[in-house]
């Protein structure tokens, strides 16, 4: 590999390990809160997709149609939680886990029936196909754009679990719900946060992945939400800091094995991304960065 | 069992109204029961301690206070208004605040993020702000760690910590539930020195403690706990020695 080709492959590799990383976050948050696991989670990507459908049809420019994206997902997931999760709010992790499959199932059925089975395309500005040429080196604009509105999610995200009192808030029932609900936290209203959050993340994750696959189909939300899965489980559930850095690092061994690969063992890039990932987590359970706190 | 909320030697508070009142508490974990028709009554200003071998009830019967653990029968009442059925985040905004057994600061956050987390019902930011200042001058230790991760503290730190965030609530009532548990004897010192203060800041007590000696000296009045209900109570210098032993030699243990 050329070191332009390799400067070229490092831009790919941040952009799509910022996406992941977005997602892997949002999962983590609702588990750090609630020691839950959404699996409903990637249908908040597939609902952002509709919704910038939706926008599209009414003729929105795009920044509008991916605003609209991300605040339908944020409002989603904090709906999801007033209606399923919280009359089962002191059930098994099962019990939840199965009801967020349940709801999962839910949202595609509604989407399968009130749309169609097929995929949409979604328009994507053309800028997002070009690239540019800093002297040996050809960057795609759309992965320039995807790492930068990463960098600033997650900056603007650190910066208020650090700053404010509803972040410090968070950080605190991660830690130890019932001692923070000791201290006057309220319960609801950090777990309404959580997810409000959780479903911002997805919505700003699921922009950016649909403007790569300008489509949106009923199970749109299928592989993100396995890719947060994994990322967050490789940096160790509950703790944001490893979400983010589990991210990046699914991210660039995806990547970096397109690139390396050869051509006719390309279709097991997957594979060899996930056994790697089982090698990690045979050695540290726990993931890379595990403890059951959130640590940013 | 008595419900009479007029217990011997208490004649000096008796004047004064009642500030907590539990009546015929009940508390179960399934179907271990761990408190069983516990009525006692704490007056405004007073310092009591609640004792008794471990698996008594008392950390249970602190946490039902408090609304971390729902009761199955039974009434708590504080300043006159019910507290039984509240969620723990309005019992502290009602003025009764909780320092739990092992300290349970936030190992992630620092000792000032501790602190604002401690007064998170309060609305009023720049007195909270000189509140935690206070406290921090109060417990030089705290103060010269501040910005440190409470989870890097020692026990002891942890404790002056914990009980300096349930203050920032400005609660009138405090339940301090072992704070002396595993902690240096110097520690153990401050600590008692702390819940003596705390009555001239106008703040009443009820303390759960292993170490008899030092609750008695502190406290004005004691009930004694075994196997999850009062079997003896009244001022502390009154207590007899031989009604300690027994409840402590005595009889199993309960959850």
């Amino acid at each position: 590999m050329s070191p332009s080709e390799f400067a070229q492959q490092l831009i790919n590799a941040l952009s799509l390990g910022s996406i992941y990383a977005l997602l892997a976050l949002g999962l983590s948050m609702v588990y750090g809160v609630l020691g839950m696991l959404n699996f409903a989670y990637g249908e908040l990507v597939t609902i952002a997709g509709y919704a910038m459908l939706a926008a599209t049809y009414a003729g929105a420019p795009f920044l509008v149609v991916a605003l609209v994206g991300v605040l339908a997902a944020g409002i989603a997931s904090v709906l999801m939680e007033l209606i399923a999760f919280r009359p089962l709010r002191d059930a098994s992790f099962v019990s939840l886990l199965f009801t967020s499959f349940a709801v999962a199932q839910l949202i595609q059925g509604a989407f399968r029936q009130a749309v169609s089975v097929r995929a949409r395309g979604i328009p994507v500005p053309e800028l997002f196909d070009e690239a540019l040429q800093l002297g040996p080196v050809r960057i795609s604009v759309l992965s320039i754009i995807t790492a930068g509105i990463g960098a600033i999610s997650l900056v603007a995200l650190t910066s208020f679990m650090r700053r404010s009192r509803a972040g410090v808030a968070m950080r605190a029932a991660s830690a130890d719900f019932t001692t923070a609900r000791l201290m006057g936290v309220r319960a609801n209203r950090v777990i309404s946060l959580a997810f409000l959050i959780s479903g911002l993340l997805a919505g700003i994750a699921g922009v950016l992945w649909i403007a790569r696959t300008t489509s949106v189909n009923p199970t749109t939300g299928f592989v993100p939400v396995i890719q947060a899965f994994i990322a967050s489980v490789i940096g160790g559930l509950g703790n944001l800091r490893g979400a983010v850095l589990g991210g990046f690092f699914l991210g660039t061994l995806e990547v970096f094995l397109q690139a390396l690969l050869p051509g006719s063992l390309l279709p097991y890039a997957q594979a060899a991304a996930l056994l790697i990932v089982v090698a990690i987590l045979y050695v540290r359970p726990q993931g890379l960065f595990g403890q059951r706190t959130a640590a940013i | 069992m008595t419900d009479d909320r007029a217990d011997e030697g208490a004649a000096t508070e008796r004047a004064a109204p009642c500030l907590l009142d539990v009546a015929g508490l009940t508390v179960a974990y399934g179907a271990v029961v761990a408190v069983r028709d516990v009525s006692l009554s704490v007056a405004r200003g007073e310092i009591v301690a609640a004792l008794g071998p471990n698996g008594a009830g008392k950390s249970t019967l602190l946490r039902a206070i408090a609304g971390a653990q729902k009761p199955q029968r039974g009434t708590v009442t504080f300043d006159g208004r019910p507290l039984h059925g509240l969620t723990p985040e309005a019992v502290v905004r009602r003025g009764v605040a909780l320092v739990p057994e092992g300290r349970h600061v936030f190992p992630n956050l620092t000792v000032q993020e501790n602190l604002a987390i401690g007064g998170i019902a309060r609305s009023d930011r720049d007195e909270m702000q000189a509140d935690a200042e206070r406290w921090l001058e109060r417990f030089p230790i705290l103060g010269d760690r501040s910005g440190q991760l409470a989870g890097t503290l020692s026990g002891g730190e942890q404790q002056q910590l914990a009980i300096a965030r349930a203050l920032m609530s400005r609660p009138r009532m405090l339940l301090l539930d072992e704070p002396s548990l595993g902690l240096a004897p110097l520690f153990v010192d401050r600590i008692f020195e702390l819940v003596a203060e705390l009555r001239s800041d106008g703040v009443t007590v009820l303390l759960v403690e292993q170490n008899v000696h030092r609750a008695l000296d502190v406290a004005d009045r004691a009930y004694v706990l075994s196997v999850g209900s009062v079997v003896a109570s009244g001022a502390t210098d009154t207590l007899v020695e031989g009604e300690l032993e027994r409840s402590y030699l005595g009889i199993g243990e309960a959850g």
